[in-house]
C-alpha cells in the first residue's frame, strides 16, 4: 500500500477494500459488523429475500435489535417485529429483543466493535462508534441487505473535516453541548459527504460515555461519520467490553483536509437546539423564558450510566415541577443494572422520573410519551424535528442531561450551572 | 417525461417525508398516503403520477428510512430535484430506483406548479413553463447502471446472477 498520508478515514476504507483509497476515490470494502433495528429490517429482509440469496454472509458479524419500538405498540410493528425473529432466528443472526436496549449502545458494549473496524447500519446515528475509532456509518434498508448478503459494500471515501476541541470544560457543560455547539456553527450540511475527525485536548479529557454523545451526532451535520483517535481511556473501555483485538488508526501527519477547525470550550454556556432543527443553537443564556411541560434522559445520545447519574445529583432531593413529567430510558439493560446497583435509578424516580423500557423510548415518536399540540418538550436526544417525537403541534427543544434535569425542576428551560 | 413541480425549501428531513409513527408498515401505497404528511396534510391527496419535486439544500436529511423514498415515489414522483441531497437518502433513493438531481440552478429556477420535463438519459431539466433549460450533476457511471436497474437489488441479481458479488470488475469504477 502506497505511503501517501491519510486521514483516520482514508485509512480505514483502505485497510478494508485492499486499496490505496484517497478521498474521492469509490471502493468496496469488506465490513466488520453490520447492524439492523426492527424499524428498517423489515424492508432489508425483504431486499434480501429478492436478492435470491440463502443465506447471510456470516450471521456472527450480523445483529438485529428491537429498540425503536419496544415493546410493540400497536399490530403493524409486532408483525415486523415477528419477521425479523423469524428471520433472525433462521439465519443464526444475533437478536437482541425488546428491552435489550439501542442499537448504538449495545454495538460496542456488547464487545462487537473495536477501533480500526469499519461498521455499517440501517440506522443514521450508526456513526456512535466512531468514539471508539471507528469507521461506522449509517445506511438504509436494501445497503444493509446487500452487506447481508456479500459482507461488503461500496463506499466514496469522504473528505475529512478535522474539528479540534481545546480548553478545560466548565462545570456544568458537558459533551451535548460541544456538539449542539458545532452543529449551530457548521449547519445541518457543514459536513455533508465528509467525515468528521474529531479530537483535542476537551476531547480526551472526556470519559468514552461522554464521547459516545459527539460522535452520535455527526450525522446532524450531514457528516458521515465522526471519528475520535484510541487513547488509553478508549483502549481500556474495548478491553473491558470486547474480546476482539483492536486495530487503533491514527491519521498520518501531512494527511490532507478539506476543512479544519478550532473550538475552544473555556468559556462555553450550556447549548440549546431550538424546534424544529438541530441546527437552530443558542447558549442558554439567550433561550430566554420557556415553559416546559416535558423532559425526557435517553437515548443513543445521552442514555448512558454517567448520563444519569449527572442528572440525579441535580434531581437528588427535588422534585419534578408539577405539570410537567419527566420520563427516562436508559440506552441499555445493562446501563438500567448499574443505575439500579448505584441509586441512580431510585434517586431519579424518587424525584418523580417515570422510566421507560431500555431502548429509543419516545425519540422515535411512535410510543411512550408523544406529546399533546402545543407542547415543549425538552430532550436530550439528537433530533428536534417536527414530529419527531409523534407530533407535528409540538416544539422540541434539545439539551444535555444536566440542562434537562434543572429545567424539569423549575417547569421552564433552566441552567445547570446555577443548580446547586 | 413531464408533469408538475412541487417546490420545497431546505432542510427537508425525513421525518417530514414520513413520520415515524407510519413505519408500522412497509407496505409503498400505505407509506405514500402520509407522504410530507408533517409538512403539508394535504399533499398526499393532491400530488399526481408523475410529478416533480423541487427543494432546497440537504434534502432527506436526518434518519436512514428507507421509507422516505419509496413513500415519495409511490406517491408518483418521477425524480426529485435539489440543490443538495443527504448523504442517506442519496444512496437509499439510487437503491430502490428513485431518480435524484442535483442542480440548485434549477431548484432556484422552479416554481410550484411549474410544467417539468425531464431526461433522465442526459440529466437535462426542462423547466416549460419558465422556458429555462438546467444540465444536472452526472452520476458516476456504476451509479448510473443502478439506476438503469431500477434499483441496487435488480442491478445486483440482473449483472451477478444468484451469488451476489461486489467486485471492483463488476462496477468498472471510474470508466
Amino acid at each position: 500500500m502506497s505511503s501517501s498520508p491519510k486521514t483516520i478515514a482514508e485509512k480505514i476504507l483502505s485497510l478494508h477494500s485492499g486499496k490505496d483509497a484517497k478521498a474521492g476515490d469509490i471502493v468496496i470494502a469488506d465490513l466488520d459488523f453490520l447492524i439492523g433495528q426492527d424499524g428498517t429490517s423489515g424492508v432489508a429482509i425483504d431486499s434480501f429475500n429478492k436478492l435470491g440469496v440463502n443465506k447471510v454472509f456470516d450471521p456472527h458479524k450480523i445483529a438485529i435489535t428491537i429498540d425503536h419500538s419496544s415493546p410493540s405498540p400497536n399490530l403493524g410493528v409486532s408483525a415486523i417485529h415477528q419477521k425479523i425473529r423469524d428471520f433472525a432466528a433462521a439465519q443464526g443472526i444475533k437478536l437482541y429483543d425488546i428491552g435489550c436496549g439501542v442499537c448504538h449502545q449495545i454495538t460496542p458494549e456488547q464487545g462487537h466493535a473495536v477501533p480500526g473496524d469499519l461498521i455499517i447500519g440501517a440506522d443514521s446515528h450508526t456513526c456512535t462508534c466512531g468514539a471508539i475509532n471507528v469507521f461506522s456509518t449509517g445506511i438504509g434498508s436494501t445497503d444493509l441487505a446487500a452487506g447481508w448478503a456479500s459482507g461488503k459494500l461500496w463506499f466514496k471515501v469522504p473528505e475529512t473535516f478535522k474539528v479540534t476541541y481545546k480548553g478545560k470544560l466548565p462545570k456544568g457543560v458537558f459533551s451535548k453541548d460541544l456538539i449542539l455547539r458545532l452543529i449551530g456553527d457548521i449547519t445541518a450540511d457543514g459536513a455533508t459527504y465528509m467525515a468528521l475527525e474529531i479530537g483535542g485536548q476537551a476531547i480526551l479529557d472526556l470519559s468514552v460515555d461522554a464521547r459516545f454523545t459527539i460522535a452520535n451526532m455527526a450525522i446532524e451535520c450531514g457528516a458521515k461519520v465522526g471519528i475520535m483517535p484510541a487513547d488509553k481511556k478508549v483502549m481500556d473501555w474495548v478491553e473491558k467490553h470486547s474480546k476482539r483485538s483492536p486495530k487503533p488508526v491514527e491519521a498520518d501527519p501531512g494527511a490532507i483536509y478539506a476543512k479544519t477547525l478550532e473550538i475552544d470550550v473555556a468559556k462555553l454556556e450550556p447549548q440549546i437546539a431550538k424546534p424544529h432543527q438541530v441546527d437552530n443553537v443558542c447558549p442558554i443564556s439567550q433561550i430566554g423564558d420557556v415553559a416546559i411541560q416535558q423532559g425526557f434522559i435517553g437515548t443513543c445520545t445521552n442514555g448512558r450510566l454517567e448520563d444519569f447519574q449527572i442528572a440525579a445529583k441535580i434531581l437528588k432531593g427535588k422534585k419534578v415541577k408539577d405539570g410537567c413529567r419527566l420520563i427516562i430510558a436508559p440506552a441499555s439493560k445493562e446501563i438500567m443494572l448499574d443505575m439500579i446497583k448505584d441509586g441512580t435509578f431510585q434517586t431519579l424516580v424518587d424525584a418523580g422520573a417515570v422510566p421507560v423500557t431500555p431502548g429509543c423510548g419516545p425519540c422515535v415518536g411512535t410510543h411512550n410519551g408523544v406529546p399533546s399540540d402545543g407542547e415543549n418538550v425538552i430532550s436530550t436526544a439528537n433530533r428536534n424535528f417536527k414530529g419527531r417525537m409523534g407530533n407535528p403541534n409540538a416544539f422540541i427543544y434539545l439539551a444535555s442531561p444536566a440542562t434537562v434535569a434543572a429545567s424539569v425542576i423549575e417547569g421552564k428551560i433552566a441552567d445547570p450551572r446555577d443548580s446547586r | 417525461m413531464t408533469g408538475k413541480a412541487w417546490k420545497f425549501g431546505d432542510n427537508i428531513d425525513t421525518d417530514l417525508i414520513i413520520p415515524a409513527r407510519y413505519l408500522n408498515t412497509h407496505h409503498p401505497e400505505e407509506l405514500a398516503k402520509h407522504a410530507m404528511e408533517d409538512a403539508d396534510p394535504t399533499w398526499a391527496g393532491k400530488v399526481k403520477k408523475g410529478d416533480f419535486i423541487a427543494a432546497g439544500e440537504n434534502f432527506g436529511c436526518g434518519s436512514s428510512r428507507e421509507h422516505a423514498p419509496i413513500a415519495l415515489k409511490a406517491a408518483g414522483i418521477s425524480v426529485v430535484i435539489a440543490k443538495s441531497f443527504a448523504r442517506i437518502f442519496y444512496r437509499n433513493a439510487i437503491n430502490i430506483g428513485l431518480p435524484i438531481l442535483e442542480s440548485a440552478e434549477a431548484a432556484d429556477d422552479i416554481k410550484e406548479g411549474d410544467k417539468i420535463k425531464i431526461n433522465l438519459t442526459d440529466g437535462i431539466i426542462d423547466n416549460v413553463t419558465s422556458g429555462q433549460s438546467f444540465s444536472a450533476q452526472p452520476f458516476p457511471i456504476f451509479m448510473q447502471k443502478i439506476i438503469k436497474a431500477g434499483g441496487l437489488i435488480n442491478y445486483l441479481k440482473t449483472s451477478h446472477g444468484p451469488i451476489l458479488i461486489f467486485s471492483a470488475s463488476n462496477l468498472r469504477l471510474g470508466s
